[in-house]
């Protein structure tokens, strides 16, 4: 059921909540955390969408924090709350609250959510897009164990990892990074079956697309060894190239959907790597809670110590080339002490 | 350097999205055409790739009597994936997999099947990269076992080259007492090392079941109170609403004690019961586990401690069912119980005292599996009888299935001006929110087969241990009476309500 609020507060929507399990006839159910997503109206029905099927996994109390944009300066100055609340199974499972910010309160958008998170259960916010540049030091950020952000929806995804790089606090997390789930996955699973070790990776995928840069990094930061991002006309990432000192390691995917993995000395093995819905990697995200240390070190690895193939790495600019000569140092050092 | 298993640098412990795959391997079911087989394994296995789990190359063998081709069989499995699957069908999951399918015709007796399935083998570790790793699924009914096993060491199915396993998985019933169980323990270890033996219970690859060790050990609030001193009694129930459907082969002369406490219910009740084990591997966990079975002490008198019954003609849930006896293909002066209940008590510090109630059934109530542990009333109480006759025992209960959660009841006060308190529910929800994501046993279990990780498989000593509390009510009820008759759709035989009504208690209805 829906109840619609116009100029309202906290406490209303409350009362609203209240009235609707009612109403309904059951009690809520065991929620456990309470996910806030901060979106503008156009990407507010996608993400709600893919958050109330993720909730089947997580079920939560959807606060989506949509903030308008005023036109008039009369608009502007009058601060208006409108809300409505949805129970039962217009909700997925779980609570939904659809938040109307105008005018001033557009930036006081934690006041209006404070009061409404779940008691004790964890607090997950959500930027589908026009993430803050440092989300733990957001206003609704704060309030959050866990901060979602998507480099993937940026104007300049590249520079917006440098960005998170930076202002990288324990609990940060990006989807581009939940994406690349399943390479890792398999990628690992691969080098369990070799006993090889890895001297150089070259990491294919679309341009714009972080998360090839952010897999690149990982693969550059666990390895050690000199790691190049290739551009090709996607859709996302298309293959990874490992060279070991006993051959190729490949795995390449040409379609979005079915990759194939082929290992010197064995035969060429087709896998499952579709290309996930938003609901799947909202999904993993809500799974654990914890900082992702996994994720910090990869992002803090820097995108411009990555090598580029077009180029050759004499090309890169000066301070990425000495990195990537630092790298591939480490990586010498290394092969020599074995 | 060279990356060994184990030290492969992509992979972190910190890392804990990264999945657990399996290793390059395969599985070869025995008994494809079967109802097991369509219904839970072959769904499980697409699932299982579905999530990512399973390792590229991985093969699925199929035996048979049928006569098909590698296509019917595929087609066989395609069926079964979208009628029975969890997830939803992809096309890429499936092209996937169906590269590895293979079906070898032949009967458990003919030695060129075997051969062929050798060949089979060898020629999926050369096109699928299976690295020769075999868990050989023998879904079967027992008598084949010795048969097949055989069979696979005659044609050196079963022998473990260099860094490579052979294991194989056997369901239930291991044996119908001791003795057979012990005499197929020998025939199953004869072939493969006991390590590489596992036992499907698929109660213990529930969610549930699992939660039942998080909520004793991970949690400080039920741990006190989970003995003597506050439980008052514990009562294990698994109940069916079907009756024997077309098992009567199977069933009559094994019954429902044989079928479901030997294993399932001991299994429960040795969970709830055992001490915290010193770590949450393998070995830590038998260690426990076979502790308080040992410790689990047989009613003095056999004849009030247990009882059993069959179902005789009835509604269940608006259907008019017939009679145990009038089934098809039953004799109608069997003995063979389709109820069970049977009180235990457990002889260690925490428990002694505290009865255990086990009881199952077909063609009961409804279909429910919990485990309900009722705590002793409150030593003193300020109200007044009148405001508390409403009050029953304090309960926890874990229901195992369906609508998978935990319950607590306790008595709360009646809004209103006078005192009144009477029982209310506080639920947590687990089968609401979580089972549509939640992964099917069979896929938990297959997946730790392949992963060589035998937490959740009884081990041999509590196979035998389980019989040896069961073997003496079998040969009690052999010499004496038969079974109660029951009403089907009803909760069992007035004797198992008067069995618990001797010591003050009554059953929970489930």
């Amino acid at each position: 059921m829906k109840i619609d609020l116009t100029d309202t507060k906290s406490s209303k929507i409350n009362k609203a909540l209240v009235q609707g399990r009612r109403a309904i006839g059951t009690p809520a159910v065991g929620m456990v955390l309470t996910l806030v997503i901060v979106t503008d109206e156009e990407n507010q029905y996608d993400a709600l969408r893919a958050a109330d099927e993720a909730s089947r996994e997580h079920p939560s109390r959807k606060l989506v924090v949509v903030k308008r944009v005023s036109r008039s300066a009369r608009d502007r100055s009058k601060a208006r709350l409108d809300a409505e609340v949805r129970v039962g199974a217009d909700a997925g499972t779980g609570e939904t609250i659809v938040l109307r910010l105008y005018g001033d309160v557009v930036d006081h958008a934690q006041s209006v959510v404070l009061p409404l998170l779940l008691p004790d259960a964890p607090v997950v916010v959500w930027w589908p897009a026009n993430a803050p540049a440092n989300p733990a030091k957001d206003a609704l950020g704060r309030l959050a164990q866990r901060r979602v952000t998507d480099t993937h929806a940026a104007e300049n995804p590249t520079e917006e990892l440098t960005v998170r790089a930076d202002a990288y606090t324990p609990g940060d997390t990006d989807l581009a990074w939940t994406r690349i789930t399943p390479w890792r996955s398999m990628l690992a699973a691969a080098l369990d079956q070799v006993d090889c070790a890895v001297t150089s990776v070259e990491v294919e995928g679309e341009q714009h697309n972080p998360s090839c840069e952010l897999l690149a990094m990982w693969l550059a930061n666990r390895l050690n060894v000199p790691v190049k991002r290739a551009v090709s006309a996607g859709p996302g990432l298309t293959a990874v190239r490992m060279q070991t000192d006993c051959g190729p390691v490949n795995l390449h995917r040409a379609d979005g959907s079915l990759a194939t993995l082929s290992v010197e000395g064995q035969p060429d093995r087709a896998v499952a790597l579709k290309r996930r819905e938003t609901s799947e990697l909202i999904a993993e995200e809500l799974r654990r809670l914890d900082p992702d240390d996994i994720y910090a070190s990869a992002l803090r690895f820097g995108v411009d110590r990555l090598g580029d193939s077009a180029a050759p790495s004499a090309a890169a600019s000066g301070g990425g080339g000495t990195a990537t000569a630092t790298a591939t140092k480490n990586a010498t050092g290394k092969a020599s002490s074995s | 350097m060279t990356a060994t298993h184990g030290a492969n640098p992509l992979r972190d412990a910190a890392d804990r999205r990264l999945p657990r795959i399996a290793g390059p391997s395969g599985l070869v079911i025995f008994g494809v055409t079967g109802d097991l087989s369509r219904k839970k394994l072959m769904p499980a296995i697409y699932d299982l790739a579905n999530r990512g789990l399973l390792p590229p190359g991985f093969s699925l063998v199929g035996f048979a009597r049928r006569e098909w081709k590698d296509e019917d069989f595929a087609q066989e499995v395609h069926d079964a994936v979208k009628e029975h699957a969890r997830t939803p069908f992809r096309e890429e999951v499936w092209q996937q997999l169906i590269q590895g399918m293979r079906f070898v015709q032949g009967d458990f007796g003919d030695d060129d099947a075997f051969e062929n399935l050798r060949a089979t083998i060898a020629d999926l570790d050369k096109s699928q990269g299976t690295s020769g790793n075999f868990a050989f699924y023998l879904s079967v009914p027992p008598k084949f076992f010795p048969q097949v096993v055989q069979q696979l060491k005659k044609h050196g199915l079963a022998d473990q080259r260099d860094g490579s396993w052979r294991r194989a998985v056997i369901e239930k019933p291991f044996g119908h007492d001791l003795a057979s169980a012990k005499e197929l323990n020998k025939v199953v270890h004869e072939v493969f090392p006991s390590h590489e033996v596992f036992r499907i219970d698929h109660y213990l690859g529930k969610e549930t079941v699992q939660n039942i060790l998080a909520l004793r050990f991970a949690n400080s609030l039920f741990e006190p109170i989970w003995n003597r001193s506050y439980v008052d009694h514990v009562q294990i129930t698994m109940a069916e609403d079907i009756g024997i459907g077309g098992r009567a082969g199977y069933y009559d002369g094994i019954g429902a004690a044989r079928d479901v406490i030997q294993n399932h219910l001991l299994q429960l009740l040795a969970l709830t019961a055992m001490e915290e084990p010193a770590s949450f591997d393998a070995d830590a966990l038998v260690a426990e586990k076979t502790k308080v079975l040992g410790a689990v002490r047989l009613p003095r008198d056999l004849g009030e401690g247990t009882v059993r019954g069959q179902y005789a003609a009835g509604w269940q849930g608006g259907e008019k069912a017939v009679g145990y006896l009038q089934e098809d293909g039953i004799d109608s002066k069997s003995k063979t119980d389709t109820y069970a209940a049977v009180k235990l008590e457990i002889d260690n510090r925490r428990w002694a005292g505290v009865p255990f109630y086990l009881r199952t059934g077909k063609r009961l109530g409804r279909r429910v599996t919990e485990i309900a542990l009722v705590f002793q009333r409150a030593p003193h109480s300020p109200f007044d009888h009148t405001s508390t006759q409403e009050l029953g025992q304090n309960a926890l209960v874990i229901r195992v299935q369906p609508d998978e959660g935990v319950t607590m009841r306790f008595g709360s006060k009646v809004p209103g001006t006078s005192m009144e308190v009477r029982d209310v529910s506080m639920d947590f929800a687990y089968g609401e929110s979580f089972t549509e994501s939640s992964p099917e046993a069979y896929e938990r279990l297959i997946l730790d087969v392949l992963l060589g990780d035998s937490n959740l498989f009884p081990r041999l000593e509590e196979v035998e241990l389980s019989w040896k509390i069961l073997d003496p009510i079998e040969e009690y009820w052999e010499k004496h009476g038969k079974p109660a008759q029951y009403e089907s759709g009803t909760w069992g035989p007035v004797e198992a309500d008067e069995m618990l009504a001797r010591d003050g208690r009554s059953w929970r209805r489930p």
